[in-house]
């Protein structure tokens, strides 16, 4: 039973992943993020619930709340991105190249 | 103990806490200055309170019988190493208790003039603190109880000399003569600290202050014992400005004139005389040694009086009279007759302080003019600084009945009672020259007309607190010389027998008449002196061209071009070579190959950095795959 949500949740973590490496889009990019972080919390419930205690319960809705944080700042730099290049393109952005 | 006293650290203490005292205050008012009155008067609070203990230690140690008269305090230990143990230790014998009194009387006396003379100046704070600090390292330097202490003082007043030679910052000029004194005395020290190393291995075993030395030594060998004399004369021809280090003293006239005061009369160039004084038990054990210093003490009288009686601004003047006195005090204590040497110590620190606080005072009326064929007819505007000025100079000169001729007659009396007759006889010439040139700058300041009608005419005499210290000094140069009044004159020589358990010499006999003749000579010396200089300037002379032998002397033989020439140039090429060649070859190379093999690696690595955030994201994920890998296999 637990087999079936771990698959579940480890496909959802890699497409999340796929998406982070490959898109350039930067929404895209910051929704591949969200897919990895609901991934992880799909696996916790299901620990959760074999294991039959709350542990599980009360960190995925910490990582609800980190998420929504998340969300509030990383939509906020987003935007200054934009008006800074006025692209949403990763690549634009690549001041750290050595 | 009876011979503890716990007070002497006090000695030095006050005019060092003024020092500091001033130096703080000066640091957190110098942008608003609000107490710039107070500073000289709290500077000299320090040396009169010094003076006030001096006196105390001075009646101390007369109230003692005469084998036992000394006092010591260990004030804490300072450092220990092995079974040596050395401690801020003070000691106050005859010897040190003598130099005492008149360095802090005339480090008072000129701490008070100076309130007069620097009024107004920038950095007035600064210079009373550097003026105590002086002081105070002198005060370390007299009566610290082994060398050790005492080089503490030796060091602090080559520093401050520097400090206070250089104190017009501004000019470059005086920058350098203040750089000159400073390396030149660091020659000195250099011997200084051979010989004190040496004493050390030799005989420093059973402890290395003034008493254990004394002590032990006699069990210093013939040759250890001249190698030491010689070394420590090093460190006193830097220190006192004798031959071949005298340069720097001349140069030092840069500084404002109560520091020439300060260095020449009571710290600083004394200090070289009172060590060889201090180490009268190893001198006394090597005539060769003391020959050595009695002839170069005599020839850098000789040299120093050939420029006196060329050179053209008052300081000068008086700067090559200060180098030929001293000579004449290292001939004293070279033909072991230290209690003359020191006596001439004591008299020359009053007629010296009072000829250039003299000079000061002039300077300052002629608004700080110091060539001697500016000024002339200077005796009706600034009588007081005249009167005490002829004192003074008629005490250097060697007038009879005046403090220098006692004392200068005792050294030159000593020289030939120990069969020491060529020194006399030089010392006789140089007296008969003292007089010519002190004389020719008192009449070209003072008599005749005046040179510059403008600064003539504003010329004014300077305030009490300027003229009291002079009229002090005169009474002191006329009357110092009879406390050690010869007994030819009917005197017992009370600064004789006073140093008697401190200095080793012995009096040989020689009859009243030899003596006699011998007065008669420096008398004799002195009038034709004081005639030729009459003749010459008297009614008035015009500056003089130099040509031949007295163009060579008005140069100084040449001497500073000599020493650059050989020592200070040659010594820049070897840096400049060693800049050149071997620093960036051979120091440099290899610290600038690490630095290159750190940018070859960086290039390396720079590949990595691509500045995609998907690329890093991948870096990541590698990186935990990794990790997650050889974790779950050392899991299993």
């Amino acid at each position: 039973m637990i087999h079936s949500y771990l698959m579940v949740s480890v496909i959802l973590f890699c497409i999340g992943m796929l998406g982070v490496i490959s898109r350039r889009n930067v929404f895209t990019v910051f929704m591949s993020i969200e897919l990895m972080l609901n991934a992880a919390n799909l696996a916790f419930v299901a620990f959760s619930r074999l294991h039959e205690s709350m542990d599980g319960h009360v960190l995925a809705l910490m990582v609800m709340a980190v998420a929504a944080a998340e969300a509030a700042l990383a939509l906020a730099v987003v935007i200054l991105l934009h008006k800074h290049k006025g692209k949403l393109d990763t690549n634009v952005f690549s001041l750290l190249k050595g | 103990m009876e011979n503890s006293a716990t007070y002497l650290m006090y000695i030095p203490l006050f005019p060092l806490l003024g020092a500091v005292i001033i130096g703080l205050m000066h640091v957190f008012t110098c942008k608003r200055p609000i107490f710039e009155k107070f500073y000289g008067i709290i500077a000299c609070i320090g040396p009169i309170l010094s003076f006030v203990l001096a006196l105390r230690v001075f009646f101390n140690l007369k109230g003692m019988p005469e084998e036992g008269r000394y006092l010591i305090q260990k004030a804490f230990t300072w450092f220990q190493v092995g079974d040596l143990d050395v401690a801020m230790g003070f000691l106050a014998d005859p010897l040190s208790s003598l130099m005492l009194l008149f360095v802090t009387f005339i480090g008072s006396l000129i701490h008070i003039y100076s309130i007069g003379y620097m009024g107004g100046e920038k950095n007035y704070a600064k210079f009373f603190a550097y003026l105590n600090l002086f002081l105070g390292s002198m005060l370390v330097l007299v009566l610290g109880d082994s060398p050790v202490v005492m080089f503490v003082g030796w060091e602090g007043v080559g520093l401050c000399s520097y400090l206070l030679i250089s104190f017009y910052t501004t000019e470059t000029e005086n920058v350098i003569a203040g750089n000159k004194a400073f390396i030149v005395n660091r020659i000195g020290d250099l011997g200084f600290v051979l010989g004190m190393s040496f004493l050390f291995w030799a005989i420093g075993a059973h402890g290395f202050d003034y008493m254990a030395l004394k002590a032990n030594a006699h069990h210093l060998a013939p040759g250890v014992a001249l190698t030491v004399c010689l070394l420590l004369f090093v460190g006193a021809t830097g220190k006192s400005a004798q031959i071949p280090l005298y340069v720097w003293l001349p140069d030092a006239m840069a500084g404002p004139t109560p520091v020439s005061a300060l260095i020449h009369a009571a710290t600083m160039v004394t200090a070289g005389v009172y060590m060889v004084a201090r180490f009268s038990f190893i001198y006394a054990h090597v005539p060769v040694a003391g020959s050595i210093v009695a002839w170069v003490g005599i020839l850098t009288a000789l040299l120093a009086a050939i420029f006196g009686m060329f050179q053209d601004d008052i300081k000068k003047v008086l700067a090559y009279s200060t180098v030929s006195q001293l000579g004449y005090m290292f001939a004293g204590v070279g033909v072991a007759a230290y209690s003359a040497g020191i006596f001439h110590v004591f008299t020359h620190a009053f007629f010296k302080a009072l000829l250039f606080l003299g000079a000061g005072a002039v300077i300052y009326a002629m608004h700080h003019q110091q060539n001697i064929w500016k000024m002339g007819g200077l005796k009706k505007k600034m009588p007081i600084t005249y009167y005490t000025m002829v004192i003074g100079a008629l005490a250097l000169a060697g007038c009879p009945f005046f403090s220098g001729f006692f004392s200068k007659d005792e050294i030159l009396f000593m020289a030939l009672a120990n069969g020491h007759w060529g020194i006399w006889l030089v010392g006789v010439a140089v007296a008969g020259m003292t007089a010519y040139y002190t004389f020719r700058m008192i009449f070209v300041v003072f008599h005749g007309e005046p040179r510059d009608q403008h600064a003539y005419d504003h010329a004014h005499e300077a305030p009490l607190v300027m003229t009291l210290p002079l009229i002090i000094l005169a009474v002191g140069a006329l009357f110092a010389g009879y406390l050690n009044l010869p007994a030819i004159f009917g005197g017992d020589q009370e600064v004789t027998h006073w140093l008697a358990p401190v200095v080793v010499e012995h009096h040989p006999h020689v009859s009243k008449f030899v003596e006699l003749l011998a007065m008669c000579a420096s008398i004799v010396a002195f009038i034709i002196g004081i005639r030729l200089a009459w003749q010459r300037f008297g009614k008035g002379a015009e500056e003089p061209t130099f040509s031949g032998f007295t163009e060579f002397a008005y140069h100084k033989f040449y001497v500073d071009e000599l020493y650059d020439s050989v020592f200070v140039q040659p010594y820049k090429r070897i840096g400049g070579a060693i800049r050149n060649a071997i620093e960036p070859n051979v120091t440099d190379a290899p610290i600038k190959l690490v630095s290159q093999l750190y940018m070859m690696v960086g290039q390396a690595f720079k590949v990595f950095q691509v500045g995609f955030v998907r690329v890093y994201a991948i870096y990541m994920i590698v990186g935990l795959s990794v990790m997650s890998l050889i974790l779950s296999f050392s899991l299993n």
